[in-house]
């Protein structure tokens, strides 16, 4: 029997626990995905999701008191036990990560340059003067313009969008073939974010890297990831390529997500709020964390943990829920038409 | 008209606009309340951080209890302070004889007169603390929210202070005026306000821009009314912390001022002419410098620690 | 001062406001001439009783800047804000006490604009203390209470302090603070940016509903064209100080006249694979420029793909192009 090819990542029942005054608070629990070449993964959750815990968890950037369990494999080493060096050699080099305040996200006292260098000098060993030559090609790769020039400058010479180009410049620098991005362009106006967007679509298309984007804009999702996985309370609820997410959303929380989204298109019909309030991860219920805000809830969700498996409609669709697509789908027409008969 | 609406409060819940800590993503979380629980101050919010220094919890109970015993000690002890024991000039510390800290040169029991000296320092250090606050919260708030060219003039004053050398000035006014205890008192305000007034203008800076206060403004509420409600109570946190840190320092001035002949008259003592004292004959007679030397160092500790502790628990950014 | 409007005035009509800061460093010599920031540079629009104008631009067009400057809160360097019939720049501080009234605002970041250190009773009652204070106690609470279960919050929670409630509670107190006098007009500042989408999706339910209610005439100021949408009968879009469309909501939405719209609209991602995939994009090239030192002409001619020549020449007015699209584009 021929062993399945390796993917590039695989990540098995990610789990993140924070050690607090109060006890032990579960942040993510239970992510698993797999990523090969050329593939864009969105995570997809509102604040407290554990969505960015959990890339920090697989970059081995979490907090002291953060321990993170499960397995994250890079062409089958587990990142999680690595001993911190040989971490040292993956991290900016084949994985490579950005974050969301570009401004934050650079040394405020090196010059840029000093910055890309510094990559390209601890993992490739290449001299000050060849790294200087590649940092420039790697700028010149993210659109900026002036690249020779502007490579001396300081970080807050550059304006949002240069900044997080800059960013994207020196996580490519290695070439990595896997590229976490963390919300990185939350923070910049809309104008720019469609800048942004179309150049990791074109690195994409360019160096084959796998993307790993985190973000709670769906439009964002939309335009650039082949599979969406939305978390809520630290666990996943619905993982499935985005045709069906968007399309054929079979999670009550992914459907009440897609209907508050307030729209560009379509008419005036008044977005459906989801009740309530992030959840309070100390305080999950033992079942489904969604149970509390969802409109469709079964007594039994409060208690029983939806096992997380293939839907019955679509064996490619994952999700966690006791309720049926069509009891799902069912319900939340029947809420728009509530809706739209109160307003 | 609206419906039931399914707005469930369980508690509330990880606030998105709270970042994350670095050192732990979720530390206040499950202490947020249930509904039907009593609403949470946030002194004792506080309150319960503080106690959960250990360093400063172990500080506030050894400085409860040198207090105490510089307030009780004198009375309860056979000893008077002035007394001088012929039978035991510079006595070594014994059990035998009573005196358990030894005697100095002038036979006079070292516990007692350690203890008066605590009095003496403590109370130096209180009085001169509390005119210091009194004195910069009112210049810094004032500077601070009046902005511009008054601002500008304030701080300039406050600049001249810091550099005008203490020591000098302090040597002139007590060659004028004398060493009574209020003069030293006066004298150390004189040269600690200073930090208090540049915190509270800061704090005060930084308060005149927050969105609350424009809100307040949107609202109409009148200047003076923003500046009680709003600014002050915000400054308190700050104002407390900055106090456990002024105490010590006003202390070890004090003690600077007598150790060099400029504070306390006799026969009234303070731990820093205890230490002057202690020094002259060290090498004979170390317990001399060593009992208050000790007890000052500990009470400056203790300060400094639950200063430490007070900057945690009110720490704004916990909230 | 007229207090009673006659039919067709509207609320609020703002002509040519300017809002300049004076820019120079603490150690410049005496003699260097001042600069200027000019954050809002020639906006002009009208505001009637229950209608809801939504204000669009990107970081740096100025609309925070602008709903400060309708309130007073930053000073007014040119132009004029008429509110109710009465000319308000320039007036004492009295004449925009009895204005204020009438005028409230809620802000962006809801937990910042709460005193921490005040109890939700207390905040919300703040209104009510500064403009009726003659109101007995028990009437005092009896309107807060009121205030509070009508945005959404409980009983128990009246003496809760900020901290302890989540963005979405956070910004309904905000909210009741700002509705507490009954005014006839509510400046939004962004209330739902620092929100969550499940939650931004409730606040503008609340508000569109209170507005309904209430009677009220809105300002809705917001960077996000989908959510301004929602909410707004004509909506303003600016750049850099100046407007530069301003039309009715469909108008806008289905057929925008002005470049800067089109772009803007077009760079909204949909949450629509299909959609989003396959659209155009009309990408727009360099960065903002200062607002200290703004383009000569129309200051969007700098990244503008249908600039022409006499783009620099002149600044181009607001005009009408149809009843419902007015913009400030010469090739409109």
């Amino acid at each position: 029997m021929a062993t399945a090819p390796m993917h590039l990542m695989e990540v098995k029942q990610l789990g993140v626990k924070f050690k607090t005054p109060d006890g032990l608070v579960s942040a993510v629990n239970g992510i698993s995905f797999t990523l090969d070449r050329g593939e864009t993964l969105g995570i997809v959750g509102e604040s407290g999701s554990g969505k960015s815990q959990s890339v920090l968890a697989m970059m081995g950037l979490l907090a002291t008191n953060g321990q993170a369990t499960g397995q994250v494999l890079y062409l089958g080493q587990d990142l999680i036990s690595m001993p911190k060096a040989d971490l040292n050699r993956i991290r900016g080099n084949r994985v490579a990560m950005i974050f969301q305040d570009p401004m934050t996200s650079l040394n405020p006292y090196l010059t840029v340059e000093r910055q890309m260098t510094e990559v390209l000098e601890f993992h490739k060993g290449m001299s000050r003067k060849d790294a200087r030559v590649k940092a420039v090609q790697a700028l010149d790769a993210v659109k900026m313009p002036e690249a020779a020039r502007r490579i001396g400058m300081y970080p807050h010479e550059f304006s949002g969008g240069m900044r997080q180009r800059v960013m994207i410049a020196m996580a490519l620098l290695c070439e990595p073939d896997v590229l976490i991005a963390d919300e990185p362009t939350t923070a910049l106006d809309v104008t720019v974010q469609a800048q942004i967007l179309i150049l990791m679509r074109e690195l994409q298309r360019d160096f084959g890297t796998a993307i790993v984007m985190i973000t709670h804009d769906l439009g964002v999702v939309a335009g650039l990831c082949d599979e969406v996985m939305v978390l809520y309370g630290g666990q996943v609820m619905e993982q499935a390529n985005a045709d069906a997410i968007f399309y054929r959303p079979s999670h009550p929380y992914t459907a009440g997500l897609l209907a508050a989204v307030p729209r560009l298109e379509g008419g005036d019909a008044p977005m459906l709020a989801i009740p309530g309030a992030p959840p309070n991860m100390a305080k999950l219920p033992a079942g489904c964390p969604f149970t509390e805000r969802c409109a469709m809830a079964l007594p039994k969700c409060g208690t029983e943990r939806p096992p997380f498996a293939p839907a019955a409609h679509d064996a490619q669709v994952l999700r966690a829920c006791h309720l049926g697509i069509d009891d799902v789908t069912r319900n939340l027409e029947r809420l728009k038409m509530e809706q739209g008969a109160r307003a | 008209m609206i419906g039931p609406r399914r707005f469930v409060n369980i508690g509330p819940n990880v606030n998105p606009l709270i970042p994350a800590k670095h050192d732990g993503l979720v530390n206040s979380l499950s202490q947020l309340p249930e509904p039907g629980n009593p609403p949470r101050n946030l002194w004792a919010d506080a309150r319960r951080r503080f106690f959960r220094n250990k360093a400063a919890t172990i500080s506030l109970v050894v400085l409860t209890l040198i207090i105490l015993a510089c307030i009780i000690g004198p009375w309860v002890l056979p000893f008077d302070f002035d007394a001088a024991d012929w039978d035991a000039m510079s006595a070594a510390p014994s059990i035998t004889n009573g005196h358990y800290w030894g005697t100095d040169d002038s036979g006079r029991d070292l516990l007692v007169r350690s203890l008066m000296g605590g009095r003496i320092s403590l109370m130096v250090g209180v009085l001169a603390t509390v005119a210091s606050v009194t004195v910069g919260i009112a210049w810094g708030a004032v500077a601070g929210f009046m902005g511009g060219k008054v601002d500008g003039f304030m701080m300039r004053i406050v600049d001249m202070m810091y550099a005008i050398p203490y020591l000098l000035i302090a040597i002139l006014l007590v060659t004028i005026l004398g060493r009574e205890f209020y003069l030293v008192v006066i004298t150390i305000t004189a040269f600690s306000w200073m930090d208090m007034a540049r915190i509270v203008r800061g704090q005060t800076l930084s308060l005149r821009s927050r969105e609350y206060v424009e809100a307040a403004r949107s609202i109409g509420v009148p200047t003076l009314r923003i500046i009680s409600s709003h600014i002050v109570p915000n400054l308190l946190g700050i104002v407390v912390i900055y106090t456990t840190v002024t105490v010590p320092g006003v202390i070890l001035t004090e003690s600077v001022l007598s150790f060099l002949g400029l504070g306390i008259q006799e026969p009234m003592t303070s731990w820093g002419v205890l230490i002057a004292d202690g020094t002259k004959v060290m090498d004979v007679s170390p317990w001399i410098l060593l009992f208050p030397g000790a007890l000052l160092s500990i009470t400056l500790y203790c300060f400094n620690f639950i200063g430490d502790g007070m900057r945690d628990a009110l720490d704004p950014k916990d909230r | 001062m007229t207090d009673a409007l006659t039919p067709n005035q509207p609320l609020l009509a703002v002509k040519d406001l300017r809002v300049h800061f004076p820019i120079r460093g603490d150690n410049a010599w005496p003699w260097t001439p001042t600069r200027f920031l000019k954050a809002v540079d020639g906006v002009s629009f009208e505001l009637r009783a229950g209608e809801t104008l939504g204000i669009v631009g990107e970081s740096g067009c100025g609309k925070s800047t602008l709903a400060r400057a309708l309130l007073n809160l930053v000073p007014i360097t040119d132009g004029s804000v008429v509110w109710n019939g009465d000319e308000m720049r320039g007036a004492s501080a009295q004449a925009w006490q009895a204005k204020r009234k009438a005028v409230q605002m809620i802000f962006q970041d809801p937990l910042a604009s709460l005193d921490p250190r005040m109890t939700v009773a207390q905040i919300i009652g703040e209104p009510l203390r500064t403009h009726v204070p003659g109101l007995s106690n028990a009437e005092h609470n009896e309107r807060v209470l009121a205030m509070m279960l009508r945005v959404g919050l409980t009983a128990q929670q009246i003496n809760r302090y900020p901290h302890e409630f989540s963005g979405g509670q956070c910004q309904r107190i905000g909210i009741a603070r700002a509705l507490i006098l009954k005014p006839k007009v509510v400046i939004c500042d962004e209330p739902v940016s620092a929100l969550d989408v499940s939650i931004q999706a409730q606040i503008i339910n609340l508000l569109k509903e209170l507005q309904a209610e209430m009677g009220l005439a809105l300002i809705f100021i917001a960077h996000d064209l989908a959510v301004v949408k929602h909410i707004s009968q004509r909506v303003m879009v600016m750049y850099l100080g100046r407007a530069m469309e301003l039309a009715q909501k469909h108008a806008l939405y289905d057929s925008p006249s002005h470049p800067y719209t089109q772009a803007l609209l077009s760079a909204i991602p949909v949450p629509d694979p299909r959609v989003e995939r396959g659209k155009s994009l009309q990408l727009l090239q360099g960065d903002l420029p200062s607002p200290i030192n703004p383009p000569s002409g129309c200051v969007f001619r700098t990244r503008c793909p249908k600039a022409i020549a006499e783009c620099a020449l002149a600044v181009p007015a607001l005009r009408v192009i149809t009843t419902e699209t007015q913009s400030a584009c010469i090739l409109s």
